[in-house]
């Protein structure tokens, strides 16, 4: 996206408003495979943090200069070493989880940075990918756009699976919010919502 | 658009305040020639300092009406429509103190004794030469940098300037370059200068009045220095195991394509390069060292800086390897300051940032056009 429309990037981004909902003004945030940059410009323009992005890809970074905000080319499987502990109020994964490699290290990082993480995923429990494994097919939709031989996507799950990980790593939930097309999904979240965005903490 | 500035010229600026280094000597007067491209907007808001590297000087961009084939050393960097835009920058360019190609220094004529300085040059360090372009901002009227940006020694003139003179830089562009020298990296350099020094054409620094030049030294110093600043890949590529006559010669004249390249680059070098700003060069990239004064502490060394940094480092440079620039950008977190890095794949080694690179250039313009919308804005 070249233009910087909140509305455009509300439909195409729905996840990034409710994470917006959840940053305190003036927060410091890091965001983990920050892609073009979109989600720190607008946190900037509407929560004023003081925020940075690690982002792999060239063409990323570019665009992330391009977007006033700060990148550092990084791989986020070779960790967070270069970043000290509890130097963010926020540490986001957005859209990024299903493609990390080491998915549980990563998480105990983001905790370790962050006194708080916040994660948006694809839902792989959606009924539309259920459906599409019932026919016999990996799922291809809106959120899960790859075929399954290109796809970057390595550590899919759904709402269940993120919650028993949770549990297992010691990491205590504090909320939760399911879409699906941008819209709240409240009933049969597991079933109905195609993505969700988590806020997260250590346990105890 | 993208054009060479086209014709340039040198200017020269004479200095009568002393200036006290850091080692205690003094200046009482010098000069320094640097050369400017684009025009200086009403505000004196959009001017750009260029610092040079070890073997560098004031002729960054274009060329000379006398001499077409002596274009600067950055010019791919720097004119209308490329990432240093002189349309809408004005950019500086000038010869370091201790320099050779114009700036007073060890070959230049001391007044007081009518000789060349030769050793009694002061040993220059990185913040005497940030103090010296400041004198120079003031005779041009420039309060305050739009940015200051250089690769390796002058990378490191860059991220002092932040340190000297908080206020007085907006951006940092600190290309290739590194908080210090490592151990292995001082090596390199003492190795090039006992070159120099060992060389009976060296007579302590005051060859010029024996009317030589300490030749060999000079050209063994800069071989040495080549091979640092190119990667393993790059000489594979360029020269491999080739052969000047393809076979053998069982002797020990020059066979190897790679001998030949080094030995003309050596030669080429010590034909105009005086041995003792070499020497001089190398001293103040080993002293660079902004945390010393912080008991070794990098983030206290930069807790006075104000400015936003882009920090980039090429893949295949060991000689200022992309860790290095990662404890800068480290540093800058921790300092809460803004700062963008990138990791170019590039396989030049440390020569990478004077190349043509299409993404280096990319992230350098749309950083560049980012820093101008703030005073074109």
């Amino acid at each position: 996206m070249s233009a910087h429309d909140p509305a455009e990037l509300a439909a195409a981004r729905p996840d990034f408003a409710a994470i917006a909902a959840w940053i305190p003004e003036g927060a410091s945030v890091l965001d983990l495979g920050c892609g073009d940059g979109s989600l720190l410009r607008h946190l900037k323009e509407t929560r004023k943090v003081r925020g940075y992005g690690v982002e792999i890809s060239d063409e990323n970074i570019v665009a992330c200069i391009r977007n006033g905000v700060n990148v550092i080319q990084g791989d986020l499987d070779s960790g967070l070493s270069g970043f000290e502990t509890l130097a963010f109020d926020y540490v986001i994964l957005s859209q990024t989880l299903q493609a990390t490699r080491h998915t549980e290290a990563l998480v105990r990082e983001i905790l370790r940075v962050g006194s708080a993480g916040i994660v948006s995923f694809p839902n792989f429990g959606h009924w539309k990918a259920r459906l599409n494994v019932l026919r016999g097919h990996m799922p291809v939709s809106e959120e899960l756009p790859y075929q399954w031989y290109d796809t970057p996507n390595v550590h899919l799950c759904t709402l269940h699976d993120f919650e028993d990980f949770c549990t297992k790593c010691q990491v205590q939930i504090l909320e939760r919010r399911v879409m699906t097309d941008g819209i709240e999904v409240n009933l049969l979240p597991n079933l109905l919502g195609s993505m969700a965005v988590y806020r997260f903490k250590r346990a105890g | 658009m993208n054009t060479s500035v086209g014709i340039v010229y040198a200017q020269r600026a004479i200095f009568d305040t002393p200036l006290t280094f850091r080692s205690g000597a003094v200046l009482p007067r010098y000069e320094l020639v640097y050369e400017t491209y684009g025009t200086l907007n009403a505000d004196k808001s959009n001017a750009i300092l260029v610092c040079h590297a070890l073997s560098g000087h004031h002729h960054v961009a274009g060329h000379y009406a006398d001499a077409p084939e002596n274009v600067g050393w950055w010019d791919n960097m720097i004119g209308p429509g490329r990432p240093v835009d002189t349309d809408k920058f004005f950019v500086i360019g000038l010869n370091n103190l201790g320099g050779c190609h114009g700036s007073t220094g060890p070959s230049s004529i001391n007044p007081e004794t009518g000789k060349p300085y030769g050793a009694s040059f002061p040993v220059v360090t990185v913040e005497d030469w940030v103090e010296s372009q400041a004198r120079l901002a003031d005779l041009l009227g420039i309060t305050q940098f739009a940015a200051v940006m250089g690769g390796s020694l002058g990378g490191m003139q860059a991220m002092q300037w932040s340190l000297s003179h908080p206020e007085r830089v907006r951006h940092v562009l600190a290309i290739a370059t590194a908080p210090h020298l490592t151990a292995e990296n001082i090596a390199f350099n003492d190795v090039a200068r006992n070159a120099i020094l060992t060389d009976p054409d060296f007579h302590g620094g005051d060859f010029y009045q024996h009317g030589v030049v300490p030749t060999r030294g000079l050209r063994l110093a800069r071989m040495l220095g080549h091979i640092t600043y190119l990667s393993d890949d790059a000489m594979a590529d360029k020269f491999g195991r080739s052969l000047r006559a393809g076979k053998l010669g069982y002797n020990y004249g020059i066979e190897f394509e790679i001998e030949s390249y080094l030995r003309y680059q050596g030669d080429k070098f010590a034909a105009y390069f005086d041995a003792n700003t070499y020497l001089l060069m190398t001293k103040a990239l080993d002293y660079f060292d902004p945390a010393r004064e912080f008991k070794g502490s990098l983030d206290k060394a930069f807790a006075v800086s104000r400015a936003d940094f882009l920090v980039l480092s090429f893949t295949t440079d060991w000689r200022f390897s992309p860790d290095r620039s990662r404890e800068i950008v480290q540093t800058l977190l921790h300092n809460h300051l803004n700062v963008s890095y990138a990791e170019i794949a590039s396989t030049h080694g440390h020569d990478s940032f004077l190349m043509e690179h299409e993404h280096y250039h990319e992230v350098m313009r749309v950083y560049l056009d980012r820093i101008a919308k703030e005073f074109s804005a």
